[in-house]
């Protein structure tokens, strides 16, 4: 082997060592989660008492103004009646959903039964779209958590529809101006003293707007209940003086979703079907966006490495150019 | 040391593959008007669950690797002090040119929101923990370089003689962070995954992704400077630059082999059997992806077959084949997002990036022909 190639192997396993190190810790490369903000709001979404009428649909297509949605292979079944969405998109919101096996027979039970699942923002505690964002275009508010879009800053690159574990950021790809669509709970409407469309509307109390730390202890209760006990699900706002809607204790699934999955998010969802059923997926408690971050930081901590990297670069460039003065 | 004698090709321009080559772009432009007027959806298969496409996929991340030509050679060059492989750096320096250039442009027509780009540059929209922010500052400056790096070809071109002594005294500043700003953002491009968890297949998504895509975009960019010669030396008779592209063989063949390696022993550490034997699309992939790196790193190291010019032709056109099916990959065959969304490209998706393709391969005819590039014999 001539000194040459000795010294590159030399070097490539050098850089190879180097990056090994901080890899195989990369546990230890992430950041902390970040914490829940001390005002969060949120929604806990029941879905045993969804019946799927999809007011809240309609509800949120008049709230936030978006139009409705009629996928070309649904266009000659219904023209121009019914809005026939199939999932949340650059002209939806929020949508539900509906899990079925078998003869669908039964709500809210796994074999031969159906259930249903409401589709839209989790409001993430630590948000990986807006930690991809490059231009501050997606912020989560530090006070009560809603993360918000902002067109203005927005350049389309669309690494958030990407990066999102809940697919739920979708841009208008049939607009030539197209925007970033997202659920940003209403906050038009909370200005005003009024709550969620969504929540506001829904008649059995299924989505229920409220504090997060609230919701919990609400959830957690329901959880706690014999099923079958008669119970008052609060409808609206948690602790508002609606109405409630009185129904029997379902059979949960013991798993309030939404607590820990990617570092916790400011929905709760409750649920007689497991919850990978209705397209919520099994996903870890570290957030994706403090591995991510975490590396970004030791690499660009400071620029102190890239800058002592291109010290050396420049000493060794300016010895090279130097023996070969007559070239360029 | 011979001094560099870097000649303008001189001959026509208009020739026939440089017209079929206007023609493709033509289309591509009539796609792109399309895509303007009408939005990404009218020309593209994109959706809510593949946002990116063979746009980003191709024009920008396996086009910035082509370019890594002029990275990669700089390295050798300059970092490593190889001076012998200098008649190698120009042509190099301008496929990277074009590379990038036109990855960056690509970049403009698959932005959806394209008229606020310059929002990147703007300190309070500024979200440095965004991976995506590092790699467009990194390529934006790249691309200056790049050009600053490649002026003496102009400057000699125009007999600007004071201005490119004026240049060579602060070159190796240009020369250092044209290494450093890849080494940058080429990693970053795997940096840009890391966010994806568990949407994407355990058999790209590890902690290790920017140096894969560090060690295989050096790599590719060696690849491109071994396929521009032959393709260059043959098509205008130029002395052959064999001897030299022997030499470089083996040290692509181990960088190859380095990263072979430690591909497999990541897997290892992680327990990630079980999906690369599981009947999956993604496990086929996974083994035709390492099929088409190993046959270049045997063929790279194996010192009877690199001295043949076919076997090394293949082994670079392998090269960059099995780096572009590695991106192909990592973003969109291993990534899950789940819903039943699929995504193939459309055929005139596919014809803007070949347009793309056309355009650099044009402007390289008209830079080698009219201006000091290679390094010929002929007089100009």
């Amino acid at each position: 082997m001539d000194k040459s190639r000795r010294r590159f192997i030399q070097g490539a396993a050098g850089v190879a060592a180097g990056a090994a190190v901080p890899a195989q810790s990369a546990k230890a490369l992430r950041r902390e989660n970040k914490p829940l903000p001390p005002n969060a709001l949120g929604m806990l979404y029941d879905s045993t008492l969804c019946i799927g009428c999809r007011a809240c649909v309609t509800a949120c297509k008049e709230a936030n103004d978006v139009p409705v949605e009629q996928p070309a292979h649904l266009r000659d079944w219904n023209v121009g009646v019914w809005d026939t969405g199939e999932d949340i998109s650059g002209k939806t919101l929020n949508t539900i959903r509906v899990f079925t096996h078998g003869t669908k027979q039964q709500k809210d039970r796994e074999e031969n039964g159906y259930a249903f699942v409401k589709r839209h923002c989790l409001h993430c505690v630590d948000p990986s779209c807006v930690s991809v964002c490059p231009v501050s275009a997606m912020l989560k508010d530090p006070d009560n958590g809603i993360v918000t879009y902002d067109p203005d800053a927005c350049i389309g690159c669309r690494y958030c529809v990407y990066g999102c574990p809940f697919s739920v950021p979708q841009y208008q790809f049939d607009d030539a101006f197209g925007k970033i669509a997202k659920c940003e709970f209403c906050q038009h409407l909370q200005k005003k003293g009024q709550i969620p469309a969504c929540c506001d509307v829904c008649p059995t109390g299924a989505s229920l707007f409220g504090r997060v730390d609230e919701l919990q202890q609400e959830a957690e209760r329901r959880l706690s209940r014999t099923p079958g006990d008669r119970y008052e699900f609060p409808r609206g706002r948690l602790g508002d003086d609606r109405p409630t809607h009185e129904a029997a204790i379902p059979k949960y699934k013991p798993h309030v979703y939404g607590v820990s999955e990617v570092g916790g998010t400011q929905i709760r969802y409750l649920a007689g079907v497991p919850h990978e059923k209705l397209g919520l997926p099994k996903l870890p408690d570290d957030s994706y966006a403090s591995l991510s971050e975490g590396v970004q930081h030791t690499l660009y901590k400071g620029m102190i490495a890239p800058l002592a990297l291109l010290g050396g670069l420049i000493y060794l460039a300016r010895r090279a150019t130097k023996q070969h003065e007559d070239e360029d | 040391m011979p001094q560099s004698t870097h000649q303008p090709l001189g001959g026509k321009l208009l020739t026939k593959p440089f017209l079929f080559f206007a023609l493709l772009f033509a289309i591509a432009v009539y796609f792109l008007a399309t895509r303007f007027m009408f939005g990404l959806g009218s020309v593209t298969n994109l959706n809510g669950g593949y946002p990116w496409g063979v746009w980003v996929v191709v024009d920008v991340i396996i086009g910035t690797a082509f370019g890594c030509g002029g990275f990669a050679m700089a390295l050798l060059v300059y970092i490593f002090n190889k001076g012998e492989y200098h008649p190698l750096m120009r042509p190099a320096l301008l496929g990277g040119l074009f590379g990038y250039t036109l990855g960056g442009m690509a970049v403009i027509f698959d932005l959806g929101r394209y008229w606020n780009f310059y929002n990147l540059l703007l300190p309070w929209y500024a979200q440095p923990s965004s991976v995506m922010f590092e790699v467009a500052l990194c390529v934006m400056a790249y691309i200056l370089v790049l050009w600053i790096e490649f002026s003496p070809a102009f400057l000699e071109r125009f007999g600007l003689t004071n201005a490119k002594q004026k240049l060579k005294r602060f070159l190796y500043i240009i020369i250092a962070l044209g290494v450093l700003l890849p080494t940058m953002h080429q990693s970053s491009l795997g940096s840009l995954l890391l966010v994806m968890g568990s949407q994407l297949s355990p058999l790209w998504y590890t902690a290790w992704l920017p140096l894969w895509f560090l060690l295989t975009a050096i790599a590719m960019g060696y690849g491109i400077v071994i396929l521009e010669s032959t393709l260059v030396t043959n098509a205008f008779r130029l002395p052959s630059e064999q001897r030299i592209l022997s030499k470089l063989s083996p040290i692509v063949g181990w960088l190859l082999a380095v990263f072979l390696v430690l591909r497999f022993v990541d897997l290892l550490i992680r327990g990630q059997i079980a999906p690369m034997f599981a009947a999956e699309m993604n496990a086929s992939m996974f083994w035709l992806e390492i099929l088409v790196f190993a046959i270049p790193t045997v063929i790279l190291l194996s010192p009877a077959r690199r001295t043949s010019q076919q076997q090394m032709f293949l082994a670079a056109l392998l090269l960059l084949a099995a780096g572009s099916l590695y991106r192909i990959n990592a973003y969109l065959v291993g990534y899950e997002p789940g819903n039943g969304w699929s995504y193939f490209p459309s055929a005139p998706e596919l014809m803007v990036t070949i347009g793309v393709i056309s355009l650099e391969i044009m402007l390289y005819l008209v830079f080698v022909k009219k201006l000091p590039v290679l390094h010929g014999t002929r007089p100009a």
